[in-house]
């Protein structure tokens, strides 16, 4: 990865660091462009601390006088979301686990064993990638019905311990770009696959399982339409849950809704922040040399 | 997926006893997803076949009803208006999507590496909201009378449209909402577009092209394969849009954003027809399925990939 970073700047194509009114012009049009992708991030920040009477002004003011930061109290304590982002939180970390340890070993055997369909399997995953998950959604839903997991994590996290198509391949891509060399000096050392992987690929694979672990923490904590139909008791609620019920119940207070939106929204902000590099790496990986 | 050379040797080496051990612990490592592939693919996947034969409430034992469940949903309007509905939003979506992600990548492309990493960053962060909190932004955005866009027309004097709730503009504006997540796009295609080696801008510039013919000669074809997975993932995508019609609008006003997810998801876990859930599931993978090969067909024609001889 670290190699395919440094190529990146320097198969920059040609006249890319122009200078002059060109130049110019361009990062106008692109901090344009940005200014209105960040309005609605401070739309919701400064709607969040306006006091009720000032939400409704025209023109639409900016800087809430005086903040209320009550709001967030407030609204943070009408529905006990601190329960929601522990919920999500045990699903997220559960996910994520399945996933680092079931996507490994399959990834492994994708780009390093050889056996007879393994080529025609390895195409059947992809394929599997591109299945809508409505098609699936009534029959597991019959299924985890019938095993009795309805109003549990289970049909949530249990899956993930069974790998998953696209960061098996993500994994492989990765895989497939380490030398062979290490693997062959421990199995002649009588080393075997498990502490091949363990002991070697997988320390060698950080930034792949790093990508591995904030696009999972990202989609798990945003996950909507799962949780909707498994966890129907409050108790149970993921913050996207809570969130939609909060809407759906405190609809006219938008203050409220502008805050608890952010609260629950930070952590997988403060993820991105931090690990921007995989984020863009992992996208990079799977949609440029897909 | 070729092996080196090294790997090669050592297998023929040692023979074919160790072959047949490395196939025994590929299956071994891989049957986590043989179990998932059956249990949680293939397996519903036959049996969503066969629930849309039947009538079934979940409660009492399903039914056979025949190909009754499909001849239903000639004659059941919501059927078509979700169909029609889905298909409207992703014939705005999907190209809004390809070319306004092209063109703020290419004009990313312009700016060095470090110049623009604080706008990629902007960029990509709404894409990181979940679907629900992105959607609730929006809603209060869209708001008729105190949403920002339509007070910020107030005070300029015009009236703005009354957006999600009106049968007329909700699916624009749900349109308009979905470009906030853009920059994800943008920024796959920028990675396309840095990966192109530099050596070929060099000898076009040589062959005494200029930036238009570099671009459509070297740039584009280049591209093409990025394009082509980004449109296949975006199809699939969209025709599976939920979150923001479920949160949003509901499939309201008058059904306008009924999205055909939306409705199948009523069928199965508001009025328990999961027979007819089933069927509406298999038209969806039917429908996906085509588009998918249609694009994937059309791929000959257009997609450019290099190393392949022509």
């Amino acid at each position: 990865m670290r190699r395919r970073a440094s190529d990146v700047t320097r198969n920059a194509p040609a006249g890319l660091h122009r200078t002059g009114w060109r130049r110019w012009l361009v990062l106008a049009v692109l901090w344009g462009v940005a200014i209105l992708f960040l309005i609605p991030f401070l739309w919701m920040l400064s709607s969040s601390l306006k006091p009720n009477y000032q939400m409704f002004e025209i023109p639409p003011r900016w800087i809430p006088n005086p903040p209320r930061w009550e709001n967030y109290t407030e609204a943070l304590t009408i529905l006990p979301f601190d329960l929601y982002v522990r919920n999500t939180a045990l699903i997220t970390l559960l996910t994520i686990i399945g996933h680092l340890t079931s996507c490994t070993l399959i990834a492994y055997a994708f780009a390093r064993l050889r056996a007879p369909g393994r080529d025609t399997l390895f195409v059947v995953m992809l394929a599997t990638m591109m299945l809508p998950y409505p098609v699936t959604m009534t029959p597991l839903y019959a299924l985890f019905n019938r095993l009795g997991w309805i109003n549990t994590i289970l049909p949530l996290t249990a899956p993930a311990f069974l790998g998953s198509p696209f960061y098996i391949f993500l994994m492989r891509q990765f895989f497939l770009t380490i030398p062979r060399d290490f693997e062959d000096a421990a199995r002649i050392d009588g080393a075997n696959t498990l502490q091949i992987i363990a002991r070697i690929m997988a320390p060698m694979a950080l930034p792949a399982l790093a990508t591995v672990t904030i696009f999972t923490f990202q989609a798990t904590w945003n996950d909507f339409l799962a949780p909707l139909i498994y966890l129907q008791k409050p108790e149970l609620y993921t913050v996207t849950l809570g969130l939609q019920f909060f809407r759906s119940t405190y609809t006219t207070n938008w203050a409220y809704l502008m805050a608890a939106s952010l609260v629950t929204t930070l952590p997988v902000i403060a993820v991105f922040f931090v690990a921007q590099r995989y984020f863009i790496e992992g996208i990079t990986l799977t949609g440029v040399k897909g | 997926m070729t092996d080196t050379p090294s790997s090669q040797r050592v297998v023929r080496s040692r023979g074919s006893r160790l072959a047949r051990r490395e196939a025994l612990t590929f299956y071994l490592l891989i049957s986590p997803w043989l179990l998932g592939l059956l249990l949680f693919v293939l397996g519903p996947i036959i049996a969503s076949l066969g629930f849309s034969l039947t009538r079934w409430d979940m409660l009492s034992p399903p039914e056979p009803v025949g190909l009754r469940n499909y001849a239903r949903m000639i004659e059941d309007r919501l059927f078509w208006q979700s169909l029609s509905v889905t298909v409207r939003y992703t014939l705005m979506y999907v190209p809004s999507e390809l070319i306004g992600g092209l063109l703020l990548a290419l004009l990313m492309n312009q700016v060095s590496v470090r110049g623009i990493r604080a706008i990629r960053t902007i960029y990509y962060m709404p894409s990181v909201l979940s679907g629900v909190a992105f959607v609730v932004v929006w809603m209060w955005l869209f708001h008729p009378e105190a949403g920002l866009i339509n007070a910020t027309l107030a005070t300029v004097g015009i009236r703005g449209p009354r957006w999600l709730a009106d049968p007329n503009t909700a699916l624009t504006a749900l349109w308009l909402m979905s470009l906030w997540g853009l920059g994800r796009t943008a920024v796959i295609y920028l990675a396309g577009l840095r990966s192109i080696p530099r050596e070929l801008y060099e000898a076009a510039a040589m062959d005494g092209a200029g930036a238009g013919q570099a671009f459509r000669h070297v740039t584009l074809p280049m591209l093409t394969p990025t394009i082509f997975f980004n449109l296949v993932l975006s199809i699939i995508a969209t025709f599976q849009t939920f979150t923001s019609a479920f949160v949003a609008t509901n499939g309201g006003p008058l059904d306008s954003t009924l999205f055909f997810v939306l409705y199948l998801y009523r069928k199965a876990f508001q009025d328990f027809q999961m027979g007819y859930a089933s069927a509406l599931a298999w038209v969806l993978f039917l429908i996906i399925l085509g588009l998918t090969l249609l694009v994937v067909r059309s791929g000959q024609w257009w997609v450019y990939y290099e190393g392949e001889q022509q």
